[in-house]
């Protein structure tokens, strides 16, 4: 083999290996986010809906982290409008964000934000109108978020403490799993230790 | 042995990406049925026919039992046939779920939807059941295999079809082809806007 050859040869595997570390980098290698570990860095568009923006205690921008949320505890399903199961509990999610709002003890401290794995804004909106979903949905249009966390299939859940001090925590994170309303309200409040407060 | 080497650089490089996963945001209906055929060159057939063409009149079998023809729509309703590759593979297993909870769309716009695969009958059959009740008719073009696909200039070189969609208006003319890149799901906006159009 000439000195040429072995040169291409040797750029070839570097290329590679290099492709490989940058593809990991860009399209992500990741993991879904573990109990008592943060959240990658991510970036949510705001809602364009006052409402929803007020829910969450946000100002006017383009985008925000979930630990900017006014909220104790803050619970995302990622969802597809495309995903069956999605698409058959979004009744049972939408019961426990009513229950969580008419509860004066925890209304204002859980607060819930659907991401919308690969769905556009006229995606996620098609889910909210079928669905009535009256919590925040939002778009994460080039599943750019949902490579972040680890590419999980949906429905997903993460619950995520949120401290006075701006730090946050993740105490679930579970592929599906959802056996109603009241079930999963009552295993957030245990697991994030607001048990007591409710 | 110059051109080897350029060959092994090339491979080297397009190795990386082939073995690359890519993000579906696939629902847990699923579960692990579902095969990756990793990533696909985007397109890989030649259309045989244009907007403004007279679409092509066929006749196949249904999920449901019974033969549906193109023809049975003229004068009746607007009809989008929704081609997708292949039953079990990823984008596929999302599209027709997404579909499913926008009859009304179709219905507000006159329109049918007809999903078409070269799958056959008990394949569909098993595939389709994981996505729920579909409220559209699932056409098998297993046989004489891609017969349909090849008509319209959508099957590709491996014996499947492209994911291609194909507005056709009430007089039978093709208003919209929508050939997208096997590997990712086509926007639920830009179909809706074809729709709209008519």
């Amino acid at each position: 083999m000439s000195i040429r050859v072995k040169r291409i040869s040797m750029a070839s595997a570097t290329i590679a290996i290099a492709l490989a570390l940058l593809h990991s980098l860009v399209f992500g290698s990741n993991l879904p986010p573990a109990r008592g570990a943060v959240l990658p860095e991510i970036n949510l568009l705001v809602p364009e809906n006052a409402a929803h923006r007020d829910y969450l205690g946000l100002e006017d921008g383009t985008f925000f982290k979930i630990p900017q949320i006014k909220a104790r505890v803050v619970i995302i399903e990622i969802f597809s409008m495309y995903c069956p199961y999605c698409q058959r509990e979004a009744p049972e999610i939408n019961r426990l964000y009513s229950i969580i709002e008419k509860s004066p003890g925890l209304r204002g401290k859980i607060k819930l934000i659907g991401i919308g794995a690969g769905n556009s804004r006229f995606e996620v909106e098609v889910f909210r109108k079928k669905y009535g979903v009256a919590f925040p949905l939002i778009s994460d249009e080039d599943f750019s978020i949902h490579k972040c966390i680890g590419e999980v299939r949906t429905p997903y859940f993460l619950g995520v403490t949120i401290n006075d001090d701006g730090t946050h925590q993740v105490f679930y994170s579970k592929l599906g799993g959802f056996k109603g309303a009241e079930l999963f309200l009552e295993e957030m409040i245990q697991l994030s230790g607001l048990k007591g407060e409710g | 042995m110059k051109k080897n080497a350029h060959l092994i650089l090339g491979l080297g490089i397009i190795s990386v990406f082939l073995l690359s996963t890519t993000a579906f945001g696939l629902s847990d209906a699923f579960k692990k049925n579902i095969y990756d055929p990793g990533l696909l060159k985007p397109t890989d057939s030649a259309l045989k026919v244009k907007v403004g063409d007279y679409a092509p009149d066929f006749s196949l079998p249904a999920v449901s039992g019974g033969r549906i023809s193109l023809g049975q729509y003229r004068g009746k309703k607007n009809v989008v046939l929704s081609f997708v590759p292949a039953a079990w593979t990823p984008v596929c297993s999302d599209q027709w779920p997404g579909y499913n909870i926008v009859e009304d769309l179709f219905d507000a716009n006159d329109a049918i939807l007809l999903g078409i695969t070269v799958d056959n009958i008990p394949t569909l059959f098993a595939w389709t059941n994981q996505m729920g009740a579909l409220w559209f008719p699932v056409l098998s073009d297993f046989w004489p295999h891609g017969a349909v696909a090849e008509r319209y200039g959508v099957l590709r070189s491996d014996g499947v079809s492209e994911r291609a969609l194909f507005v056709i208006d009430k007089k039978g003319i093709i208003r919209y082809i929508g050939v997208n890149d096997i590997n990712k799901r086509p926007r639920l906006e830009v179909l809706v806007k074809e729709l709209e159009r008519l």
